[in-house]
């Protein structure tokens, strides 16, 4: 019953960059291990928060989730189709209904096209859409996103950067597509600005039950939106639970230290908080360390951390972990 | 009020634009008291960064210029210094740590150079006695292996390791007041803990006031004794920490909390948000300047810009509505 609900389900999605030396004949030297097996679901009309740090792999599984980037191995069946195995047409056609909104509302609108040009160009690309039902299917969208329809013959440098992430949601919402990845829609907005495009976002949510995968650092914005929340660290999914759970009950060390490090904006709440501070930086995903990949910087690693993979098991029903010691 | 270290009076900033002259700081008056960290709030473009870059005169000139004010400093006022005198300042006395660890250090220096420099200048030190202070320096903000690293290059350290290379820089006189502007906005999560956990360390050991530049309420909770707010380079709202939190006046200050989701929320709420967008003045308006966004206003809002005034022991607001009521003050 709940196996026809599901919208998305990613099955040990492995996505690894080559490194290549060499000018003519190019050698590989080694890979990028940004995203190594990771497996979840998404249910129709929910949000599913992805956060972790820079670096992590978020963004990378965002855009293989999407065939932006073909992944190494692994599957990802989308609507009872998995996209892996498309391409070309049938790839082309499946695409229609998952898009994409971008992080930097400055760098992902062509500055030489038309806010028109922007938001209709997919239904031209994708001829759903007449050329003279064009100009209504824009103003609808604008409207939608709480643009004045009127804007469409203006250019992106002519709007603040909340409008410009209105106009990619906009965008996004062409197609009348069923999933959209944010990678992070709201991490170059001012705070006041933040507030509006996640409500933006929620409203539209209901109105049209979309599904989205929110990919972000922030994990209080995440926890917001979110129903489930997955944490990721360096390319491997750490924990994966309901968002109430998460925040109250964290079993892994690395999303209680994630929790810890987020400042509350109450000073009498703060300063009765136990912190716990990471030391270091995140590895390089060149040459992860052995093991669970967290152990380098872990408060309660053991020597068996070093030796095995922690296993990504339920400890509680719905609540996914992967951590040798975790109870 | 002699037990002020940095005593900033009525300071306006104005930039030449093309399309007219932006004031980008109307007439913003604080102190700074010895050891005391004060935070500075708001949103891109409000003029928190201008105001602390006015006091140092590190605005460029043209286009910026510091139209009036006074910025007292130890008795002195830095904006009628001489080039040479506020020179002595600059580094010495007052430093600052920039936002993007990234592109403030010079990528063709090693951070030994970089770190001795004002050592050498300020201090007189000689080079080799200026090396081993700056080890000292990258110890104390914790970066492993210090002497080592010092013919290391920019590129060669992660971005909160340069932050730390930059605060060690900012330390290196053993400065008074320590200006950061958004140092941590850049940095992860974790990192920033990171940060924020050796800025308070080294305060408390070093005993120098801060001036801490953020758009975060929640960074400047855990951080700071008293807030600045401020909006359209007006500061709207002043007070102690936990005068503010408890009893947010200001109807700006009360958006920015309300778009701030919590971590420790109960249930769902939709987020308060602030519709519309900050304003870019051409001239002094002659009316709040928030009123356009405001859900509170009155008529009066419309006709008359409200001056900072004291509402209750250490907390001042500039607005015509007393928000808790809804109705005039």
């Amino acid at each position: 019953m709940a196996e026809d609900n599901v919208i998305l389900r990613v099955d040990n999605l492995v996505k690894h960059f080559p490194i290549t030396r060499g000018i003519v004949f190019q050698k590989q030297v080694g890979a990028v291990h940004a995203v190594d097996g990771i497996s979840f679901v998404i249910k129709r009309g929910e949000t599913l928060g992805l956060v972790g740090e820079s670096g992590c792999g978020k963004s990378t599984t965002g855009r293989t989730v999407l065939q932006l980037y073909r992944p190494t191995s692994g599957s990802v069946v989308f609507d009872g189709v998995d996209l892996v195995k498309l391409k070309g047409e049938d790839l082309r056609h499946m695409r229609r209904k998952m898009q994409m909104i971008f992080q930097d509302p400055y760098a992902s609108l062509n500055p030489r096209m038309t806010v028109g040009e922007i938001v209709g160009e997919s239904l031209v690309v994708h001829k759903v859409a007449k050329k003279n039902e064009i100009e209504d299917r824009v103003a609808n969208l604008l409207e939608l996103v709480g643009l004045n329809p009127a804007f469409s013959s203006r250019y992106p440098h002519e709007f603040s950067g909340g409008q410009r992430q209105r106009i990619g949601v906009a965008r996004a919402l062409a197609l009348q597509p069923a999933l959209i990845v944010c990678d992070e829609p709201i991490s170059a907005l001012d705070v006041s600005i933040q507030a509006q495009v996640v409500n933006l976002l929620e409203d539209l949510q209901k109105q049209f039950n979309l599904t989205y995968l929110f990919i972000a650092h922030d994990l209080s914005m995440v926890r917001h939106i979110s129903k489930q929340v997955a944490v990721m660290y360096l390319g491997v999914l750490v924990e994966l639970t309901d968002r109430n759970e998460l925040y109250s009950q964290p079993l892994h060390p690395y999303t209680q230290a994630l929790l810890s490090a987020v400042p509350i904006p109450d000073p009498v709440a703060d300063s009765k908080r136990h912190r716990t501070i990471l030391e270091g930086d995140v590895p390089s995903p060149v040459n992860p360390p052995s093991g669970c990949r967290f152990r380098t910087r872990c408060p309660i690693a053991e020597a068996q951390c070093a030796e095995s993979r922690p296993e990504f098991r339920e400890l509680r029903p719905g609540h996914f972990v992967a951590c040798h010691l975790a109870k | 009020m002699p037990d002020l270290l940095l005593d900033v009076q009525g300071l306006e900033t104005q930039f030449k634009t093309p399309d007219g002259i932006v004031h980008a700081v109307n007439g913003v008056s604080f102190g700074l008291k010895e050891g005391e960290t004060l935070g500075l709030v708001g949103e891109s473009g409000c003029g928190k960064t201008v105001t602390m870059l006015s006091v140092l005169r590190l605005i460029p000139s043209p286009p910026g210029k510091i139209a009036a004010g006074k910025a007292f400093f130890l008795g002195q006022d830095l904006l009628q210094a001489s080039n040479e005198e506020i020179r002595h300042v600059r580094g010495a006395q007052i430093s600052m740590v920039f936002q993007d660890p990234m592109t403030s250090l010079n990528p063709v220096l090693t951070i030994g150079m970089q770190l001795s420099e004002s050592l050498i200048l300020h201090l007189g030190m000689h080079k080799q006695r200026a090396l081993e202070r700056a080890a000292e320096l990258l110890e104390m903000v914790g970066i492993p292996k210090a002497k080592d690293r010092l013919s290391d290059y920019p590129h060669q350290f992660s971005g909160g390791m340069r932050q730390r290379v930059m605060i060690a820089m900012a330390l290196s006189c053993s400065p008074q007041i320590l200006i950061a502007d958004e140092p941590t906005t850049a940095l992860d999560v974790t990192i920033q803990a990171q940060i924020i956990e050796l800025v308070k360390r080294l305060r408390d050991e070093l005993g120098m006031a801060i001036v801490w530049i953020t758009h975060d309420l929640g960074v400047v909770a855990g951080m700071a004794q008293r807030v600045l707010v401020m909006y359209g380079g007006y500061i709207i709202e002043e007070a102690l920490v936990n005068e503010l939190y408890s009893n947010l006046q200001h109807p700006y200050t009360i958006g920015l909390m309300g778009s701030l989701p919590r971590l420790d929320e109960e249930g769902h709420h939709r987020l308060v948000s602030i519709d519309g967008q900050p304003p870019i003045l051409y001239e002094k308006p002659n009316h709040c300047p928030f009123e356009p966004r405001c859900t509170y206003a009155i008529e009066r809002c419309k006709n008359e810009n409200p001056p900072l005034e004291m509402i209750a022991q250490d907390h001042h607001v500039a607005c015509w509505v007393d928000t808790k009521t809804g109705s005039a003050r």
